[in-house]
């Protein structure tokens, strides 16, 4: 699992530049279901035959990063952002673009932290014109952040944790299953991070009886921590609501009776902020039943995620059994 | 000319008859057929016996404008705003309510009766009215009612050096670049949809693509010119004169790469300028129509305007007919080549 979440994080996808992830992920389960197909969109769709009942599971590829908005005479980038990103969480960062060119954030003179606004960052990559520029980066390129991988042990620090640790999960919960009993339909959604945009073209198209996301979530296990329930290493959460979305309670009693019966440890999950692929599969079409399987992270949406790996244990275990439980909702 | 005529016309978010009526009227006989639907997009189909992918081009045919939310006794109007217009442009500005085009004037506590502080901030909306001349409040009812929809009275009209100005640009001249593409021929079925209520919330463009379901969509609007002081060269997001503004994200939507390599080896093969719009803000038709369904791949073709969502932008003839050259080359190539990967 360690060197599967090293090689899922290293690989750069900000939101609508997945290319490269879905190609790694495609390798990877090639052998491991009966059918892979892309989308309009661009998510990644791991069939596996097993039942009747038609059970989506939603990780997204994408993380959050930033886009170049213009470049400057003297060759300077300013950029905007993909995804929820906080202004004083990214000066000094390192950004590595698609094409491999890297870069620095930088900031203009300020007096106050209060005014660091994305309009005051600018992202150097050691050009000295515009011209220069211009030969390595376009308008309109996405970077993602680039930091090494941390092994602590128990405790892993990557970027893009959020949702590689998702992506992690479901492929290999999907070559540990030995008897899928519902139709499995794994999808590897693009662009969550702006919008849910991959799961809610996903979902349309597949139409599935119950939708399930495999997520992060927020932890209140830190110093001065906000107030939530989840702790790294007590397990995987159940979701019950964030802003996005209110768990079915059948899908929630689902989730919690297989992993009662399994033995699997679990919390719950109440997310005061933030949503998951899981709010846009449960408005389509006429609704349809959806929750949350989430590895509660530290430090999210900064490029030092961490996540503890016994929830990640924890977290296959429950999606294989839900895989191998037979549904009918 | 018809920029002028579309920019003269009233359509308030909910109000866009008279527009729609004249777009009708003027394409009719150009196109196979044309269709209202329930929300009032107007959707025109040029797709007999042609074969390939269906691309759906949108232009919005709504405009920031009031509402009259009250009548109070004096016989003045109260007023809401209806999509994101700036407040502090409203004092004074002549208007037309209702579909009767009444005619009023935006009235606010003159500068002798307002406190030192007052005049210091921006007036809000609560404090502005509209003063259609009215004796008392029956001699309003007379001629208004409340939800009618308020409009700027703005003569439309080319000036400067090869510039235009006039109101609701913001999309009439999307709706212009629509109906001269509609003089061609192409060889591919397309559907022109002219949409409703996109300045409250991208409506009408999210029924009318899931009843078209088209293979591709290109949304023809304005964006802002930030080419004034005091803006940074960087921030001026796209310029007047440099061509019509490719998108390659906003809000709403992150534009599929191959899209817009196909679009700048259209603009470099014809030797049309282009520009690409340098800012990743706003949000435009394009976001719900790649939601639609099972996703639809979808650009953002753009004039440039200054002072865009005000009672008065300006945008540069050249760039609307690089607009009009663009997509025409795009849609010739789309039908040549296909759609890109």
């Amino acid at each position: 699992m360690k060197d599967l979440l090293r090689r899922l994080t290293s690989i750069p996808a900000p939101s609508g530049r997945e290319e490269q992830i879905r190609a790694f992920i495609q390798a990877e389960l090639k052998d491991y279901c009966d059918e892979l197909t892309v989308d309009t969109m661009g998510n990644l769709i791991a069939f596996k035959r097993g039942g009747k009942t038609k059970l989506q599971f939603a990780a997204h590829m994408d993380e959050i990063g930033v886009i170049v908005t213009a470049i400057d005479e003297q060759g300077f980038l300013r950029f905007s952002n993909v995804g929820g990103i906080r202004p004083h969480r990214l000066y000094a960062q390192r950004v590595r673009f698609q094409n491999g060119t890297m870069g620095v954030i930088g900031a203009e003179k300020i007096d106050d932290l209060k005014q660091l606004t994305l309009e005051k960052l600018y992202i150097d990559i050691g050009a000295t014109s515009a011209e220069e520029a211009k030969t390595k980066v376009a308008v309109g390129d996405i970077a993602s952040f680039d930091h090494g991988y941390l092994d602590l042990g128990q405790r892993v620090v990557a970027k893009a944790l959020d949702d590689r640790v998702g992506c992690a999960v479901l492929i290999e919960a999907l070559k540990r299953v030995t008897k899928p009993q519902n139709d499995l339909y794994c999808t590897f959604t693009v662009q969550e991070e702006v919008g849910l945009r991959g799961a809610k073209t996903a979902a349309f198209g597949l139409d599935p009886d119950l939708g399930i996301a495999l997520d992060v979530t927020a932890t209140g296990d830190t110093p001065e921590a906000p107030k939530l329930a989840m702790k790294l290493g007590q397990g995987a959460a159940i979701k019950v609501k964030d802003v996005s979305l209110i768990t079915h309670p059948q899908v929630k009693e689902l989730l919690t009776t297989l992993a009662e019966q399994n033995g699997i440890p679990h919390q719950f999950e109440v997310l005061p902020f933030g949503g998951t692929d899981a709010g846009a599969i449960h408005l389509t079409k006429a609704g349809i039943p959806a929750g949350v399987i989430s590895v509660p992270c530290r430090y999210l949406h900064s490029p030092s995620e961490m996540v503890d790996l016994n929830d990640v244990e924890a977290a296959v275990r429950l999606v294989v059994a839900t895989m191998e439980h037979p549904i009918t909702l | 000319m018809l920029l002028k005529e579309l920019s003269e016309l009233n359509g308030v978010s909910s109000g866009e008859t008279a527009v729609r009526h004249f777009i009708r009227n003027r394409i009719q006989g150009r196109v196979d057929r044309i269709q209202t639907d329930r929300l009032g997009n107007l959707i025109a189909r040029c797709d007999q016996g042609k074969k390939g992918p269906l691309v759906m081009l949108s232009a919005h045919m709504d405009e920031v404008g009031l509402m009259v939310v009250g009548i109070d006794a004096s016989g003045l109007l109260k007023i809401k705003t209806i999509g994101g217009i700036d407040e502090r442009v409203l004092i004074s500005k002549r208007v037309f309510v209702g579909p009767q085009r009444i005619p009023g004037v935006i009235g606010a506590k003159p500068i002798h009766l307002q406190e030192r502080e007052e005049r210091e901030r921006p007036v809000k909306t609560t404090g502005l009215f509209v003063d259609i001349g009215a004796t008392d409040r029956n001699d309003a009812e007379k001629d208004v009612k409340i939800g009618d929809l308020i409009a700027f009275d703005v003569q439309a009209g080319p000036f400067g050096d090869g510039l235009f100005k006039g109101k609701a640009l913001d999309d009439r001249a999307g709706c212009a670049v629509l109906m001269n593409l509609m003089e061609n021929e192409y060889d591919l079925p397309l559907a022109y949809a002219f949409t409703v209520q996109e300045e409250v919330g991208l409506r009408g463009a999210t029924v009318a693509a899931y009843g078209l379901n088209p293979d591709l969509a290109l949304v023809v609007e304005t964006t802002s010119a930030g080419d004034v002081p005091p803006l940074k060269k960087h921030q001026a997001s796209t310029r007047l004169g440099a061509g019509p503004a490719i998108s390659f994200m906003d809000r709403s939507v992150i534009v599929k790469p191959a899209l817009i390599e196909r679009l700048v080896a259209v603009a470099e093969e014809a030797g049309i300028p282009y520009q690409f719009r340098e800012s990743a803000s706003g949000g435009t038709e394009a976001g719900v129509i790649n939601q639609t369904r099972s996703g639809i791949p979808v650009a953002v073709i753009s004039i440039p305007c200054r002072y865009i969502h005000s009672p008065v932008g300006i945008l540069n003839l050249d760039d609307f007919a690089q607009t009009i050259k663009l997509i025409d080359a795009f849609l010739r190539n789309i039908a040549q080549r296909g759609l890109p990967v």
